[in-house]
């Protein structure tokens, strides 16, 4: 098989797919020389102008600079400098539109020449052969070369390959209809070039150099192939014109027959490719010191009277050139950056001159229909003729690929390899539905670019999340660690027996006290949720529940309180309430059956009065059990049937009469008690009757409040007034409450001087008959307080109580 | 002053779809005119029966659809689905035979499914089936060539049979059917395939009356007329090259193998080639792009999948022509030969070329 170079020589080459051939039209400026630069009133400097990052500005507003002054470091390998075109003031420092086809504003620098074009110093070196291959490149990047044929990669990424460089290609095959800057460049300054070319061949040390040229450019080739005759590894390839033979992949395959892998460089197939500008370019800042300041702009079109190709400093905007090409179109202007088939239109004639910028375009009317003309945009429907499929150059399927887009089935875009498409344009200029194909593949890019963002994104929040639960739990983990090592700690000092330890346990006690007493209080807001049906009823009823929680848990305290002294396992017993069958302390935890123990216990204590009132502890521990079993039992009832309920008032209020009269009674046997045990003391007695009178008196008026609820409680259950009376009930009940509260206040006043005294006693010493004195002493309290709690649970739930003591 | 903003490219080759169908309109004159020639004004009556009802019902559809009627009404593409219809049909079948295929071919098989570029069958071909198949009688009633007439036949007379089943005279179109010894004439596809159930050879049929000298009397004419616009089509790039070629060689294949095995009872591979509607199959109804396959390889497929059809059909079917199935199973099996004939793209699969 021949060797490239044999086929090569032979004029021999490899077809790329597809290829169209639009109308050249580069005789409109392909045979005038290449006008001088013209300094702008004001230049216009992107600072970026190729593909990678932005240096840093160096300079600011008001300094002034000096040809080919640097104006921009960077120290990421993709990022390039600027440099000052000509000797000026910098006047600005901001934001303008910059020549992308997005029309995006960019950091720009503004510079006003001051005429006088004034170099900075230069270095001439007029033999790079002295120079180290690291000395060359540092000029290549400092002159801030990127690639001039349109992309813009820079150029010194591309040199520095350290790849085995079979073929060094330089294309100037300059494709796109119009453009002749390549072109004129070449035979103007084809020593330059060839300089260039011989740099490039210093660097990368390629066994072939393969210049492309379409067969259009008959002077150029022919110079090249004068300037390139005695050197013998250059050859200079004339290829047939076929748009897009410029394109790099194109090229290749063109030359080398090899096609470059999806998403691979072309130097991991041992070739680099290289504008011809940009080897003009490279001799000029290697050679003359010149940074790149200045290219050759094609300005062409038919709407100009002179077209032509002119040296444009960079920065110099749009709108200036086409005046000196004597644009005269004064409305409805159309330009184009770019040639017809790849270059994207301008939003105004502001827009500079960059790096990248070959050509400016300002058709007529009939040469390129503009979009607001009659002939165009008459998109019709795609009838799969496959014309597109035909020219494609990456051999994809334009009309698959423009349906997915439509119905923006992304997998079905990127299967079809939509990000093969370089987006030359061919598909939609054969197209005669007159479809905008690269539009849509434009739009479906940005689109999945987009959605691939935007999935990166979810995906750091999810694992942001995730992480975050993970710390969560571990904090809880640890948090729930501590609080068990803490709890431990409390119970190992209660346990000790310090004094801090026993309040510290009272305090424990009063808490868990407070928890019950909301408990109890959520039964028996059930029970009256149940029977009453508005919502202002129930906050009514909340009100009372509250106070009767009040007052229960004031109870408790005092309970507690006087409690502690007698061991832990009460209060512990206290705090897993529902687990308190199993264990043998007769304590009544349950607070009905507590309230109905209290009742009993009130009844009881009427009865056996006069005979045996000394011992309460035994009392209250005999009756506890059979008396929690038959409020249970009567609670059921009177849920169930309403018109117990009459009944049960009644029975309730001649109870509760009962009851008031026989605490009355028992409230002075218990005086009496107090005096009897060793514990309380004589000064305790003054204050401690009062106190009970003034008890009983709430008592009274407690039961004079359930009275009143006795007559009325008929009318209440009868359906039509209920909600209305229901109301009534609760305030009464509150009225109850309230009172009862007061009377528990002054009880627990009085009560409070023995509890102290008892726990002042216990400090003192441990031995047991102190302990059992204490025990009275807090049954007593006790007693007080589940009377009171008794009373507070009749009035809060509105059924209940009596039937036991009846 | 306002800048225009347009997406690249902005040049475009002023191609148009509208245009592309007119191209193919103008290919089917010579065909049309052999029509003609040999079979009088039947043909001519149909299209421009066909036409009128095709634009009415467009018309009416795109209405409905709220379309653009201006561009899309005049896109020609209704107008090559009504000419290929009214080509296509029994010279003297009844008037509305036509109307009612050209308003099954645009309103069902055209606009339904989407309009132009969306139907997955070619609507000319999909009507002409629904004909055949509804109306068997009727679209079985071929005349024969002029020149075998017992009597002349003149536009006024056509136009009479056409409309009212008679002619002036008051012959039917059974009787003008009828050759002058006596037995009814038939296509020359028809006299092969009948010749043959009854035990004669190919040989002998090709002497029949309605062969006549080459392939069958006006039949290769026809035919001729046809592969003549279909490359005036190629030349212009209006259709691709690969379809018609895929399918006629596939068509000589088949018919060459079968002719090698049993020359008796095969006609030979020209004989299928120039008479029926090969070659208005080959170039206008296969090529439409809409119902066929896109690529190269696929189109390739495509073609010599109907050349096998038309082959299979015509020989051991019960229909002696078979264009317009071959073409409706092809289009059934468009989307899959796509699916499985995409080109390699540049970069991809490299190994795999090697």
């Amino acid at each position: 098989m021949e060797s490239v170079i044999e086929r090569i020589q032979k004029g021999n080459f490899w077809q790329f797919h597809g290829g169209i051939h639009p109308p050249e039209q580069k005789f409109l400026t392909c045979t005038k020389p290449i006008a001088s630069a013209q300094i702008p009133e004001q230049l216009i400097i992107p600072i970026r102008q190729h593909i990678g990052q932005a240096g840093d500005l160096i300079v600011s507003v008001g300094d002034k600079v000096l040809k080919g002054q640097i104006l921009s470091v960077g120290d990421n390998p993709m990022s390039l400098p600027i440099h000052a075109p000509t000797s000026g003031t910098v006047t600005a420092i901001k934001l303008m539109a910059i020549p992308h086809p997005s029309g995006l504003r960019e950091t720009c620098l503004i510079l006003t020449p001051d005429g006088e074009d004034t170099w900075q110093q230069r270095h001439i070196c007029p033999d790079f052969q002295l120079l180290s291959k690291g000395k060359i490149l540092e000029k290549i990047v400092n002159a801030g070369i990127a690639g001039m044929g349109g992309a813009g990669f820079p150029t010194q990424v591309k040199v520095s390959t350290l790849a085995k460089i079979e073929y060094l290609i330089i294309n100037a095959a300059e494709c796109e209809p119009y453009i002749t800057a390549d072109d004129l460049l070449i035979q103007e300054h084809s020593p330059t070039i060839l300089d260039g070319i011989k740099i490039l061949d210093h660097l990368l040390a390629p066994q072939n150099i393969l210049i492309g040229i379409e067969d259009n450019k008959a002077k150029a080739i022919e110079t090249l192939q004068k300037a390139t005759a005695d050197i013998d590894h250059i050859q200079v390839c004339v290829i047939p014109t076929k748009y897009p033979s410029g394109g790099e992949k194109q090229l290749i395959k063109i030359l080398t027959g090899q096609e470059v892998p999806s998403g691979v460089l072309p130097s991991s197939l041992g070739m680099v490719m290289q504008n011809v500008a940009t080897c003009f370019a490279i001799a000029d800042a290697v050679i003359n010191d010149t940074p790149l300041i200045k290219r050759v702009v094609t300005v062409s079109g038919q709407a100009l009277d002179k077209p032509q190709n002119v040296w444009a400093l960079i920065g110099t905007p749009v709108g200036y050139l086409t005046e000196q090409c004597g644009y005269s179109n004064s409305h409805d202007k159309h330009l184009i950056m770019g040639g017809p088939m790849m270059g994207f239109s301008l939003a105004n004639d502001q827009i500079p001159v960059i790096k990248t910028t070959n050509c400016i375009l300002a058709p007529s009317e009939i040469e390129i229909a503009s979009p607001f003309s009659s002939t165009s945009s008459k998109e019709v429907e795609c009838i799969r003729c496959g014309q597109c499929a035909d020219v494609c150059p990456a051999q994809l399927l334009p009309q698959e690929l423009q349906w997915s887009a439509k119905a923006k089935d992304q997998p079905q875009l990127e299967k079809l390899n939509l990000f093969d498409c370089i987006e030359c344009g061919a598909c939609a200029y054969v197209c005669p539905s007159q479809i905008p194909l690269v539009h849509y593949y434009r739009v479906a890019k940005a689109e999945i670019r987009q959605q691939k963002l935007l999935d990166i994104k979810a995906e750091k929040a999810k694992v942001r999340f995730e992480a975050r639960k993970l710390r969560l739990e571990r904090e809880k983990i640890a948090r729930e660690e501590k609080h068990k090592k803490a709890a431990e700690a409390r119970k190992a000092r209660m346990n000790a027996g310090t004094p801090a330890a026993k309040s510290e346990k009272s305090a424990v006690a009063a808490a868990l006290a407070r928890v019950k007493a909301k408990k109890a209080q959520a039964g028996s807001n059930q029970d009256i949720v149940s029977q009453a049906d508005s919502s202002v009823e129930q906050i009514d009823d909340n009100k009372s529940q509250v106070a009767n929680a009040i007052a229960r848990a004031k109870a408790k305290k005092l309970a507690q309180k006087s409690q502690t002294p007698i061991s832990t396992a009460d209060a512990e017993q206290d705090t897993d309430n529902a687990a308190i069958a199993p264990k043998a302390q007769p304590v009544v935890t349950d607070k009905k059956a507590k309230v109905a123990a209290a009742i009993a216990k009130a009844k009881k204590r009427q009865a056996t009065e006069q005979a045996s009132n000394s011992d309460t502890q035994v009392l209250s521990t005999e009756e506890t059990t059979p008396v929690s079993a038959t409020s249970g039992a009567v609670q059921e009832p009177i849920t169930d049937e309403k018109s117990q309920l009459p009944i049960n008032k009644k029975a309730k209020v001649a109870a509760a009469i009962a009851k008031a009269k026989a605490r009355a009674k028992a409230k002075k046997e218990t005086d009496g008690n107090i005096n009897a045990q060793p514990s309380s003391t004589s000064t305790d007695k003054p204050t401690v009757v009062p106190a009970q009178e003034q008890y009983t008196l709430a008592a009274v008026a407690s039961n004079k409040a359930t009275v009143t609820l006795h007559t009325e409680t008929p009318v209440a259950i009868s359906p039509v007034n209920k909600t209305a009376t229901a109301s009534d009930e609760r305030k009464k009940k509150v009225a109850a409450a309230i009172a009862k509260a007061k009377a528990k206040k002054l009880v627990e006043k009085t009560q409070q001087a023995s509890p102290s005294t008892s726990e002042v006693k216990i400090s003192e010493s441990d031995s047991k008959p102190t302990t059992e004195a204490a025990i009275a002493a807090n049954k007593k309290a006790r007693v007080a307080a589940a009377i009171a709690k008794a009373k507070a649970k009749k009035l809060a739930a509105s059924s209940d109580k009596s039937q036991p003591s009846e | 002053m306002a800048f225009w903003i347009a997406s690249s490219p902005h040049n475009h080759q002023q191609s148009e779809t509208s245009a592309l169908m007119r191209m193919v309109i103008y290919a089917t004159i010579p065909g049309i005119f052999a029509q003609w020639y040999f079979f009088g004004w039947g043909n001519l009556i149909h299209i421009a029966l066909a036409v009128a009802t095709a634009f009415v019902a467009e018309f009416t559809v795109l209405s409905l659809r709220k379309k653009k009627i201006t561009t899309q009404l005049f896109d020609g593409s209704a107008i090559l689905t009504a000419v290929l219809l009214g080509i296509s049909l029994p010279a003297l079948a009844p008037w509305w035979i036509t109307i009612i295929g050209s308003l099954f071919a645009i309103v069902v098989v055209k606009q339904l499914y989407g309009g132009l570029g969306h139907n997955p069958f070619n609507p000319a071909m999909a009507a002409y089936v629904m004909l055949l198949i509804s109306f068997p009688v009727q679209m079985t009633l071929w005349q024969p060539p002029l020149s075998l007439l017992a009597m002349d036949i003149q536009l006024a007379d056509t136009l009479s049979v056409i409309f009212t089943g008679y002619t002036p005279q008051g012959y039917s179109v059974e009787q003008i059917r009828t050759h002058i010894d006596g037995f009814t004439m038939a296509t020359p596809l028809d006299t092969v395939k009948t010749n043959l159930t009854q035990g004669f050879t190919v040989l002998e049929s090709m002497k029949a009356p309605t062969i006549g000298k080459y392939f069958g009397l006006g039949w290769e004419w026809i035919n001729a007329g046809f592969l003549l616009g279909g490359l005036f089509l190629l030349s212009k790039k209006s259709i691709h090259w690969t379809t018609p070629v895929s399918f006629l060689s596939s068509l000589f294949i088949c018919s060459f193998i079968a002719f090698i095995i049993s020359p008796d009872s095969s006609a030979s591979t020209m004989f299928h080639w120039f008479t029926g509607a090969t070659m208005l199959g080959a170039f206008f109804i296969l090529t439409d792009p809409v119902s066929g396959a896109t690529s190269v390889k696929g189109r390739l497929i495509f073609g010599a999948l109907a050349g096998l059809l038309v082959y299979l059909i015509r020989k051991f079917g019960g229909y002696p022509d078979a264009i317009a199935f071959a073409v409706l199973l092809c289009n059934m099996a468009a989307p899959l030969i796509d699916q499985y004939t995409r080109p390699r793209t540049y970069g991809h699969k490299l190994g795999a070329k090697k």
